[in-house]
């Protein structure tokens, strides 16, 4: 009787995991070189699970990839999961009903014990009801210096803004360019929201990102930033690359001083064979205001009709959030771990440096959790004609922020 | 057919029933019209008048979205270039494309084959053209790179690296693309020309040039209408070919009506932005169509 039990339990659980074999297509916009190593840890990690990734990469940026997933779970052609930034980007659509309910999994893994900082799960969570998978903390802060650009001009590699501002003829002369500058519109907004915060300090920035608070976005501090923007604008006026990971190619190669950008851009160096403090240094905010914001990546897994998928994208969830694949995925893409509690002694220089900003508690919500898209289109605009634009004042440029924030929702 | 009874009325078949069959066969083809052309654009102009954001719902706002359209710089520049572009590609495509077909129709050797040659383009898509024209016109290795190896160094010419003329670097790729068509269209146009014209032309000792301005054009009226309407269509949804040359870019400077409907309705998650930005464009089209319908067919008819 026995066996027969175990016959039938074993035919179920056959049954059962061929249904499991699930194709799951999964949607990101990580292209990049490093990018793509580490999109393949989550892809291994999930083929183990006898499932099968389906890998549907789109190229391009956010921007292009994100109007894309949007249509396609709109339009009733959902894919198995797709990236999407920490944030209100999938607000709508979780309102609509159209997102899988994780809670259960959340509860039985206990994932409001483990993922840390907690406000990354809360963006996920909407009404008590979790919604998505936090994989990474990505945070913009940091600023990409090549020590090779710095040694040609013979001036040290500095160690601020304020330096870096003043390092900035010498390398001129040399022939380099100042500062490297990718023309999508997210890398012009997003160097800006850099600038922000560290120039005008956490103070006015909360005031500004997360009250919508108009008065502050037109008063001194933000004046201080536009002007810091207008001199970054002067110092990037011949760096005519689009996509950001060549603009720190610029800078890996010593064509140009420095970048703003992400963490992300960490892979790439990491791809090149660059070492933190030796070929390259990492400033977080700037070097002025040593804080991170905890934007990042999450994965949405679309409602779906089929069972199986469903059992395929509960496991894919749980996968990317066990400890063997955080630490591969984000030693990989150079992010940091949404996991307070593995070891990451792995890491290089400046991932170290995020980790402890990190555990010392100075972080901040990212622009797309406080923001609107429709706010953040607004402002991109704004930015991108700003950067492009010498002519455009910034007094002017600070006037048209303010009435935006004005009608900020 | 048998003539009906002028005399008596109430034998006269009904005018709904004649031709029943062809009528009933096109219910189709107006119940899709129905609904796709008049219902889908009264939904859209409905939700322009909301706050919808991803998803479309109807919680109206008044004319908010009007309002905020018409004070965002990046309309009133995409509004600005289209004008410029439209303007310029509507007389140098028919200019072109006229003078190529004049050209040809004068009896050249190897008609064919230049025939194809100049139609080539228009088999291209716009991505494909705005690619190849980004590539030309890149001053790193296209055109400007090129004079200058030959001995010119100080040649500038990179339109799309210019705000203030990057307009007319798309428009360079535009009518590359579509002065083709157009030139095949009016050849057509010609070749439709009875040839005792010319002769008659010739016999009064009328000068060529004289007789395509005086008679020739005149005569060819429905065939520029045909022309000027395909180029007209092609102006209002251009698009692609400033996505693949510059993304609009460099700063906002060469954004069209067309970008900000697709950026704000998928981008920015803002719907009722993008429908508003698409009844606009869809007004702008009526207030041209209208009058210039009026005088087409309507004249026609009472006159």
């Amino acid at each position: 009787m026995k066996t027969f039990a175990n016959l039938l339990g074993s035919a179920a659980l056959l049954g059962a995991s061929m249904a499991h074999a699930g194709e799951l297509e999964v949607t990101h916009w990580w292209t990049s070189g490093g990018e793509a190593a580490a999109v393949a840890e989550f892809a291994k990690a999930f083929d183990a699970t006898g499932n099968t990734w389906v890998d549907g990469a789109i190229a391009g940026s956010g921007g292009t990839a994100r109007p894309i997933i949007i249509s396609r779970i709109l339009g009733g052609d959902p894919m198995g999961a797709t990236q999407l930034n920490h944030g209100r980007q999938a607000e709508e659509l979780v309102e609509a009903g159209l997102m899988l309910d994780l809670t259960e999994l959340a509860d039985a893994e206990g994932w409001r014990d483990i993922v840390q900082p907690t406000s990354l799960l809360d963006s996920c969570t909407l009404d008590g009801k979790i919604y998505c998978v936090p994989v990474n903390i990505h945070s913009w802060q940091w600023i990409w210096l090549s020590h090779k650009a710095y040694a040609d001009a013979g001036v040290d590699v500095p160690t601020n803004w304020d330096e870096f501002v003043a390092a900035a003829p010498a390398l001129e002369a040399a022939g380099k360019i100042p500062l490297a500058m990718g023309q999508q519109p997210w890398q012009s907004n997003g160097a800006f929201g850099v600038m922000a915060i560290a120039i005008a300090g956490i103070d006015a920035w909360s005031k500004v990102t997360i009250e919508k608070d108009a008065e502050a976005a037109a008063g001194p501090e933000y004046a201080k930033v536009f002007q810091a923007a207008a001199d970054a604008r002067a110092f990037s006026a011949n760096s005519k690359v689009q996509d950001w990971n060549q603009a720190t190619n610029m800078v890996i190669t010593g064509q140009a001083g420095g970048q703003i950008m992400g963490d992300w851009a960490q892979g790439e160096f990491q791809i090149a064979e660059q070492v933190a403090g030796v070929d390259y240094t990492c400033l977080p905010g700037l070097g002025v205001n040593e804080i991170i914001s905890t934007g990042g990546d999450a994965f949405y897994f679309p409602k779906n009709d089929d069972p199986a998928v469903t059992e395929a994208q509960l496991k894919l969830a749980s996968v990317m959030l066990s400890k063997e694949v955080q630490v591969a995925f984000n030693l990989k893409k150079g992010s940091l771990p949404v996991r307070g509690d593995i070891d990451l002694a792995a890491a290089n220089d400046c991932m170290q440096k995020g980790l402890e900003i990190l555990a010392s508690g100075a972080i901040l919500p990212d622009g797309n959790q406080t923001l609107s898209p429709d706010t953040q289109g607004q402002i991109e605009d704004l930015m991108v004609e700003f950067w492009n634009d010498p002519s455009y004042s910034a007094a002017d440029a600070q006037a048209a922020y303010a009435a935006i924030i004005a009608d900020a929702d | 057919m048998s003539a009906p009874s002028k005399t008596d009325s109430a034998k006269r078949p009904v005018r709904l029933l004649r031709n029943l069959n062809a009528k009933i066969a096109s219910i189709p083809m107006v119940a899709t019209a129905l609904v796709v052309f008049i219902g889908c654009t009264t939904w859209t102009v409905v939700h322009s008048f909301t706050s919808s954001k991803l998803l479309p719902k109807l919680d109206f706002v008044g004319w908010e979205q009007y309002d905020r359209l018409w004070g965002t710089r990046r309309w009133l520049v995409s509004i600005e270039n289209l004008a410029w572009y439209g303007v310029c590609s509507m007389v140098l495509t028919l200019l072109i494309g006229f003078i190529l077909a004049a050209l040809l129709d004068r009896k050249v050797r190897f008609e064919n084959t230049f025939r194809t040659i100049l139609l080539y383009p228009f088999a291209l898509s716009f991505i494909v053209t705005g690619l190849v024209w980004q590539w030309i016109l890149n001053p790193d290795f296209g055109v400007q790179q090129v004079v200058r190896d030959w001995g010119w160094e100080s040649f500038t010419f990179d339109p799309l690296y210019n705000p203030d003329i990057v307009i007319f670097g798309i428009l360079i790729a535009g009518i590359w693309q579509g002065s083709g068509l157009i030139m095949v269209i009016m050849l057509a146009g010609l070749r439709g020309i009875d040839e005792d014209i010319w002769k008659a032309a010739r016999v009064d000792g009328i000068p060529t040039w004289k007789t395509y301005v005086v008679v020739i054009i005149p005569m060819m009226r429905p065939v520029f209408v045909t022309a000027l309407v395909l180029i007209a269509s092609g102006i209002v949804k251009v698009y692609d070919l400033v996505v693949a040359q510059t993304s609009g870019g460099p700063g906002i400077a060469s954004e069209v009506p067309a970008k900000y409907v697709y950026d704000k309705m998928f981008a920015s998650q803002n719907l009722a932005q993008g429908f508003a930005a698409s009844t606009m464009m869809l007004v702008s089209v009526i207030i041209i169509l209208i009058p210039w319908a009026y005088l087409e067919f309507g004249g026609k008819k009472r006159g």
